[in-house]
């Protein structure tokens, strides 16, 4: 034992860094197993009679059968188990619309909501960071409060209602915005290589299919972002402001440094990597806008599967989504404390 | 000293006036008539309590006041006004007049490496490339005996202790190549056994760059080893003034009695240890006549009332004082 | 009071951490924000007065347009939409307040155990806080309506699961912060117990964070919930709930006015409680504020 600490403790700081938040990583993924199979395990419906026809529930041996099939006969935590076994090997059953396996549908729609929500993101993070840029340097003056209200703005508008509102007008009353889906009706997708079209088309080269994918997420990417963007703003703006008011600002002032390089070089480095980890946590939240976005923008993506799947009370497939958006949250803010580590000397020099 | 003096100062300060905006929405003098002249190779002391106004009157050299304040009179830096010109102070900021601050914990970048920090501004006012530049920084760095300097080049500041990062901070001020460092308290954020270690690198940079140095400081002790005149500053503005020896062997003010008083080691020696009683006003809340007068043990009415003019008391020396306490019977 | 903050009398009787800086009350925006507030409330309360319809009468005819007779309209059902968004509001608000409450009243539970007794109990409660805010909050939501059925009041029951952490969160880091002070420093060696110590000098200072975060997160709850009834899974028909009519009105696209007044209605009051929150939390003491995020 005292020998493992004292070759954990000669490691380099940041393979310690990373070897604790991927620890911390695995440790959430099982918990989060653990939830996903607790709420499938509350339902008051009989999972049986919910996954098999009316007619095939009512003879006792397909009943038996299936039972068996899913470990239905055998204790709770052995159904536990099972239950964990299976999602290793990707088996999240069957939906009950589509009556193909979970997994397959997921893989299906989820390219598209990376798709949108990475766009999204880029959006809110440019957006976001510019704006919150500028209100810490305007602090209190006029520039400062319009971007305060704007910001408020931006995390109190309802998404459903923006998506419709902004489809009205852009689409509807001006034309200027293409319509709903990811590409025009009847428009051929480009070869699936990674399944998210703009990039797709950029890859084979198709330019007239990259601009009309491109027209069809900018409304979609922009409503999405949009509470993102407030909340950036006001974390960046908070941020900037603590980081002006450090010693080290004002000695890169005395050393006669122009007032950008003060502010985009000295100030804005830990400031950024502060944003970077609300980024983060950002996305979790901006991965379960998609579902409101979504249904309104007819996007294929998950989002708009588990709003189908919502109105059938399909848990199954339910509960496959949020899995699938929970390790991506994990995922994605282990990245994040990754990049933080290399901005940051002190964690990655130790 | 007066030798010094007789040429142009290199740097002239005349009738400083700064206001801060108050809580209430009101303007505050902090700094009051403030006149202040460094010669080349001069160094400069310039001591007072915290709100005395001495960190404002180093940092308006600057052109760095915070937000809000606003200045009055005239700062002659090589005959340029810094005062009169923003552009003039921007030229002179970091190329010709360097600073040095209070906490090197916190006055160097956590997030850019040292080689970073001591070339970019480097770069920038003489135009060097990053080669050229690298070779300035480790040179400095070598001059401020920082071991291996073209490996600490690639390091932080956190990989550092404080003593070693004062001696980065003052490296990079001086890069550049400046005339004048104003160094904030250089000392105080340190151990009793760095602190000294500072002082003498300060002295020996000064000798070697011809460098002229604003040591600003509380502390007397620290005055007493570096400078070679002294400026006591009290309420924003100058109480004394003298070469270093005549002022701390024979203090005329009594407020710089009042300080010397309370070192362990002051100069009278045949004094007791004697804290001055009270505390240094506020900004904004000075007293009516001498500033001084409710702490002195020497007021007398004409102190309520009027402000006392700089007089000279003997060569090189003039205290704000119509009481001289080397004559007078405390109270 | 100035002159005397050096006297004894201030040594003896010790300070408590004054939670707001003076200025919160006179900031325009967050007088704005409570003004609309009250407002809205006096709307919610005097809706039989306020308009000639009843929400779910149908009286006139069908898609009409704006006019003086139907401020906003009427819907696919001849119902005054004006009627109907007045109501809402009393539909959506307790709700979003039952959420609220629910949330922060577990939330405080929770982080006042984990802060108080710390050890593996401040791990297990704070690692599950963790997990539930990995989980999509409306795909979680989504998921607990499919199981119980849909519904307002299951939707506040399914949104409470992913809400109560940030709560957990504030008080937990309250109270460790708070802990360490004098003042609760002090009467731990005055024996008084750890219990009472609790309750006497540290909820004074941490009911006041609480009622800004639970101001922030009011406007969050009526989004949410406008978001699940929106999908269907919230309010049902023929309640006037601003979500499932900006979703009726979603049906008839080229009759703005069905979805532009309820969406309206919901941005006005998050936005009216956040002008608040944003103002109270910006008055909070640095230190409390920094738990916050």
């Amino acid at each position: 034992m005292i020998k493992f600490r004292s070759a954990w403790y000669a490691l380099p700081n940041l393979v310690r860094f990373l070897v604790r938040r991927l620890f911390v990583g695995a440790l959430l993924c099982l918990g989060i197993t653990f939830v996903s199979f607790a709420l499938t395990q509350v339902v008051p419906g009989d999972p049986v009679s919910a996954n098999l026809g009316d007619r095939a529930a009512s003879d006792p041996e397909i009943v038996a059968a299936f039972r068996a099939r899913y470990g239905l006969d055998k204790p709770i935590p052995e159904q536990y188990l099972l239950y964990v076994e299976r999602l290793f090997h990707g088996d999240l059953g069957e939906a009950q619309q589509t009556h193909r396996p979970v997994t397959t549908d997921l893989a299906q729609y989820l390219p598209a909501t990376i798709e949108l929500a990475s766009a999204a993101m880029i959006l809110a993070l440019v957006f976001g960071i510019s704006l919150g840029v500028i209100a810490a340097i305007k602090r209190d003056g006029w520039p400062d409060q319009v971007i305060r209200i704007v910001s408020l703005a931006g995390v109190s508008v309802p998404t459903f209602w923006l998506a419709l509102v902004t489809l009205y007008v852009f689409f509807f009353k001006l034309g200027i915005a293409p319509g709903v889906g990811r590409l025009n009706p009847g428009g051929k997708a480009p070869p699936a290589i990674t399944n998210m079209f703009t990039i797709d088309s950029l890859l084979t080269g198709q330019w007239a299919t990259f601009g009309t994918a491109v027209s069809h997420i900018v409304l979609p990417a922009l409503v999405l972002a949009i509470y993102t963007v407030g909340s950036i703003t006001r974390f960046t703006r908070a941020a900037m402001l603590e980081s002006l008011n450090q010693d080290y600002v004002r000695s890169a002032r005395a050393k006669g440094l122009p007032e950008r390089t003060v502010i985009l070089r000295h100030a804005m480095r830990p400031a950024l990597a502060a944003i970077v980890t609300v980024a983060g946590m950002a996305f979790g939240r901006m991965l379960s806008g998609t579902v409101l976005v979504e249904s309104v923008f007819s996007w294929p993506g998950i989002g708009q599967y588990a709003y189908k799947s919502a109105l059938a009370l399909d848990l199954r497939a339910i509960m496959g989504v949020s899995l699938v958006v929970a390790v991506i949250y994990i995922v994605v803010n282990m990245a994040v404390d990754l990049i933080y580590a290399l901005i940051d000397p002190r964690i990655r020099l130790g | 000293m007066s030798s010094q003096l007789a040429k142009p100062p290199l740097l002239s300060i005349e009738g400083l006036t700064i206001s801060l905006p108050t809580a209430e929405g009101h303007r505050a003098e902090a700094v009051r008539g403030v006149d202040l002249a460094i010669g080349r190779g001069e160094i400069v002391g310039l001591a007072g309590e915290s709100g005395s106004g001495k960190t404002l009157t180093a940092l308006s050299v600057l052109g760095l006041l915070p937000g809000g304040a606003r200045s009055g009179g005239r700062i002659f830096f090589e005959e340029r006004d810094l005062l009169a010109s923003g552009r003039a102070a921007r030229a002179v900021r970091g190329s010709e007049v360097a600073m040095v601050f209070q906490d090197p914990m916190t006055a160097l970048h956590p997030m850019l490496s040292i080689g970073r920090q001591m070339t970019e501004h480097v770069r920038f006012h003489l135009h060097l490339s990053q080669h050229a530049a690298d070779a300035v920084a480790v040179e400095m760095l070598d001059r401020v005996r920082i071991p291996n300097p073209r490996e600490a080049m690639t390091r932080y500041p956190h990989q550092f202790s404080g003593g070693m990062r004062q001696r980065i901070a003052i490296a990079s001020a001086l890069a550049a190549g400046p005339k004048l460092l104003i160094a904030d308290e250089p000392t105080t954020a340190l151990d009793v056994t760095v602190q000294a270690g500072i002082l003498r690198l300060i002295e020996g940079l000064r000798r070697e760059l011809q460098l002229s140095v604003l040591l600003i400081t509380h502390d007397l002790g620290v005055m007493s080893a570096l400078a070679d005149r002294v400026y006591v500053m009290y309420a924003g503005r100058v109480v004394e003034r003298g070469a270093r020896s005549d002022v701390l062997a024979l203090p005329r003010h009594p407020y710089t009695r009042g300080l010397l008083d309370a070192l362990p080691h002051g100069s009278p020696s045949d004094h007791p240890l004697r804290a001055l009683p009270g505390s240094p006003p506020a900004i904004g809340r000075f007293p009516v006549g001498c500033a001084f007068h409710p702490r002195c043990r020497f007021a007398e009415d004409i102190c309520r009332a009027d402000v006392p003019d700089l007089m000279p008391v003997a060569p090189g020396r003039v205290i704000a004082c119509p009481i001289d306490p080397l004559m007078a019977v405390p109270a | 009071m100035s002159d005397s903050s050096l006297s004894v009398p201030e040594l003896v009787v010790l300070p408590r951490r004054r939670f707001l800086r003076r200025s919160a009350w006179t900031q325009p925006l967050g007088l704005v924000g409570l003004a609309l507030l009250v407002a809205i409330v006096l709307m919610a309360v005097f809706a039989p007065w306020l308009s000639a319809h009843g929400p779910i009468e149908q009286g006139a005819k069908r898609f009409l347009a704006p006019s003086s007779e139907h401020w906003f309209g009427t819907d696919q059902l001849g119902r005054d939409v004006f009627a109907r968004v007045i109501y809402g509001a009393r539909v959506s608000l307790p709700y979003a307040l039952q959420l609220v409450i629910m949330a922060s009243v577990i939330g405080t539970i929770a982080g006042a155990i984990a802060g108080y007794f710390g050890g593996w109990i401040d791990g297990v409660i704070m690692r599950a806080a963790d997990l539930v805010m990995a989980f999509p909050d409306i795909i979680l939501a989504m998921a607990v309506v499919a199981a119980l059925g849909p519904g307002l009041f299951n939707a506040v029951l399914a949104v409470v699961v992913v809400s109560w952490p940030i709560y957990a969160r504030v008080v937990r880091s309250m109270l460790l912060t708070i802990r360490d002070e004098p003042y609760v420093q002090s009467s731990r060696l005055l024996g008084i117990s750890s219990a009472r110590a609790l309750w006497v000098d540290v909820r004074p200072n941490v009911v006041g964070p609480l009622i800004v975060l639970a101001a922030l997160e009011f406007g969050h709850a009526v989004l949410i919930l406008a978001g699940l009834s929106f999908l269907g899974l919230g309010a049902q028909p023929p309640a006037p709930e601003w979500g499932s009519m900006v979703s009726d009105g979603s049906k008839y696209f080229d009759k703005w006015w069905l979805s532009v007044f309820p969406g309206l209605a919901v941005l006005l009051v998050v936005l009216a409680a956040n002008f608040v929150g944003d103002t109270l939390r910006d008055a909070l003491d640095p230190r409390t504020a920094k738990a916050f995020r």
